[in-house]
């Protein structure tokens, strides 16, 4: 199920812990990159590697909000609505979003290119609003911003 | 992208330390042009108490919230132990408005390894592991190269810097979850399960990671020990306010012209922080309230800020506290019902639910204060609200529970003309009971 390069990655991590459980979010990392979220099937994949049983893995996997056991848009573009953003127009960013992806908070387009979510504080606030495209930021937005962002995101 | 380390102006004569405007200051080239892993091996030519006491002298205090003063914490560190001993570096920075650590993985990340590495000989640890939190990946990605330069340069690994001493620094990414920032709640997801803390005692000193002696230290806490050991204690316990002395990181969000990360002494007056600092309220409108140390603190009265200073005592007297010194600055116009109902939504969305209180209350009290929000409540809500968050304070494992109460709490206390105004007559009231 993983790829020959992450299985390898894998294993050298397994010399970092005493333990191989700690590899729990190391390898449904691997997972979600590869797969771009985390099936069933995969879950028992990562129980068998790292010798726990599935309920863990499952356990796990549904208590951190960033691990996926659903695919998300091509783009899954995540809003932070906290109070620093909230302050400075995240709500106007949200219904922008909404607005120009013909879609509510939560859902992901017909074509699968994006989906949109509402995520908790991402350590902005100093540039807020913002939202977030897998690991990159975009930051200090407004309408036009966001505008110029979803003709780059095709 | 930010361009500058700190977004500090020419607001006080303090030359920044742990976010310094030098170009290029993430690269090991650099670093070391300006004397960086030079703290190190001054460290590794002292006993490692002497470390210790040189930290503990110098009164640093923990920077992740608690105030906690760092040397005594090293201290609780068995000397001779059969087991392994171990560093968590808390990376986790989640409370709603803190930003500052994330600046020192991207412009200051070797003094953040050299810190680490001071801290693990001091302690005798060979394993030091910094947790970054999920969505800080690009982040994460930045403290690998440097660590990667830092391990070919023998500042970490087998026999650091030609001395006997060895130690390795491994980064764990988490995923998603503002109570891996407790200090066993990140033990237990370290150790790859749900992040639940535990149950106080045993400490982590006694029994951490794996059931071995263990300490957990927030990143900047860390970035200020490579000053404390190059410049000595005594400079650096001069440094703003005596007994919680130190630069400080304070980040300034909300409504200010100029919101970012900047460096200053500890003592700073607030208002100078928002006027000076952070450039003042846009329209220049009155300022209704301020969050002084993330979401979790108490917010204050506009009006109350006169005097208060930004250092762990000031701000206690002032009836709220430092935190992770992320100040959230709100004008006039702010709903302030909406920022409360937005913060009870996110302790809603956070609680582990090990805990009955803190599941069920930090939920009913969002449902309460959403009924405030669409002007809506009871009058008898305002004293249900409070006796929710009463029932939380105290009754959890971990200050959460806490977290999660304090702000209503002060909202409550400091605001309460805010509720009234969005009660409903009571016969005309239809809306629900909270707690079902």
């Amino acid at each position: 199920m993983l790829s020959s390069a992450n299985l390898e990655r894998f294993d050298a991590l397994k010399r970092r812990y005493p333990e191989t459980k700690a590899l729990t979010l190391p390898l449904l990392w691997m997972i979600q990159e590869e797969y771009g979220f985390i099936s069933e099937e995969s879950m028992k994949y990562a129980a068998g590697l790292l010798g726990v049983p599935y309920g863990h893995v499952l356990g796990v996997v549904t208590f951190y909000t960033m691990f996926r056991s659903k695919p998300a848009g091509k783009y899954h573009i995540e809003v932070c609505t906290n109070v620093s953003c909230m302050l400075r127009g995240s709500g106007e960013i949200m219904s922008h979003l909404e607005g120009k992806l013909g879609i509510k908070c939560g859902e992901t387009t017909k074509d699968r290119r994006y989906s949109l979510g509402e995520v908790e504080c991402m350590g902005a606030c100093g540039k807020a609003p913002m939202f977030a495209v897998g690991e990159t930021y975009y930051e200090n937005l407004d309408t036009r911003k966001v505008d110029k962002i979803l003709d780059e995101l095709r | 992208m930010m361009s500058r380390p700190s977004d500090s102006t020419k607001a006080s004569s303090w030359s920044p330390v742990i976010l310094p405007d030098i170009k290029d200051y993430h690269k090991i080239d650099v670093y070391l042009a300006s004397g960086g892993y030079k703290a190190l091996k001054k460290a590794l030519g002292m006993k490692p108490e002497e470390v210790t006491d040189e930290v503990k002298k110098s009164n640093l205090r923990g920077r992740g919230g608690a105030c906690f003063p760092t040397g005594l914490k090293w201290t609780f560190m068995p000397k001779q132990s059969a087991k392994p001993k171990y560093l968590c570096v808390n990376g986790d920075e989640s409370e709603p408005g803190t930003f500052k650590d994330r600046q020192i993985f991207e412009f200051n990340p070797h003094q953040l390894i050299e810190g680490i590495a001071i801290a693990c000989y001091a302690m005798g640890v060979a394993t030091a592991y910094l947790y970054v939190r999920g969505e800080y990946a690009r982040w994460a990605k930045m403290m690998e190269k440097a660590l990667a330069d830092a391990y070919a340069n023998n500042f970490v690994g087998d026999k650091i810097c030609g001395s006997g001493f060895s130690t390795n620094i491994y980064i764990h990414v988490g995923a998603g979850a503002y109570i891996c920032g407790e200090e066993s709640a990140l033990m237990n997801s370290l150790e790859g399960d749900r992040g639940y803390p535990r149950v106080k005692p045993p400490f982590p000193a006694q029994f951490g990671l794996w059931g071995c002696p263990t300490t957990i230290n927030n990143v900047e806490t860390i970035a200020n020990v490579p000053v404390i050991i190059d410049r000595g204690w005594e400079w650096y316990s001069k440094i703003g306010t005596p007994k919680h002395p130190g630069p400080i990181l304070v980040g300034v969000s909300g409504h200010v012209n100029n919101p970012g990360v900047f460096e200053m002494a500890t003592g700073e007056p607030l208002l100078e922080i928002i006027h000076k600092w952070a450039g003042g309220v846009p329209g220049n409108k009155r300022i209704k309230a301020v969050i002084p140390g993330g979401s979790s603190t108490m917010i204050l009265r506009g009006e109350a800020l006169e005097g208060v200073r930004m250092d762990a005592d000031s701000l206690k007297a002032a009836g709220s506290a430092v935190g992770t010194a992320g100040v959230i600055v709100m004008d006039e116009d702010t709903d302030l019902i909406r920022v409360l109902t937005r913060i009870a939504k996110f302790y809603y969305h956070e609680s582990c639910g090990q805990c009955t209180p803190c599941r069920e209350g930090t939920g009913w009290m969002w449902k309460i204060l959403k009924r405030f929000e669409e002007s809506q409540a009871r009058k008898q809500d305002i004293d249900l609200l409070l006796e929710v968050a009463n029932n939380i304070e105290g009754n959890t494992i971990c200050a959460l529970g806490d977290a999660a109460a304090w702000p209503v709490q002060a909202m409550v206390k400091r605001f309460r003309d805010e509720f009234e105004r969005r009660t409903v007559p009571e016969a005309a009231g239809t809306a629900e009971p909270a707690a079902a």
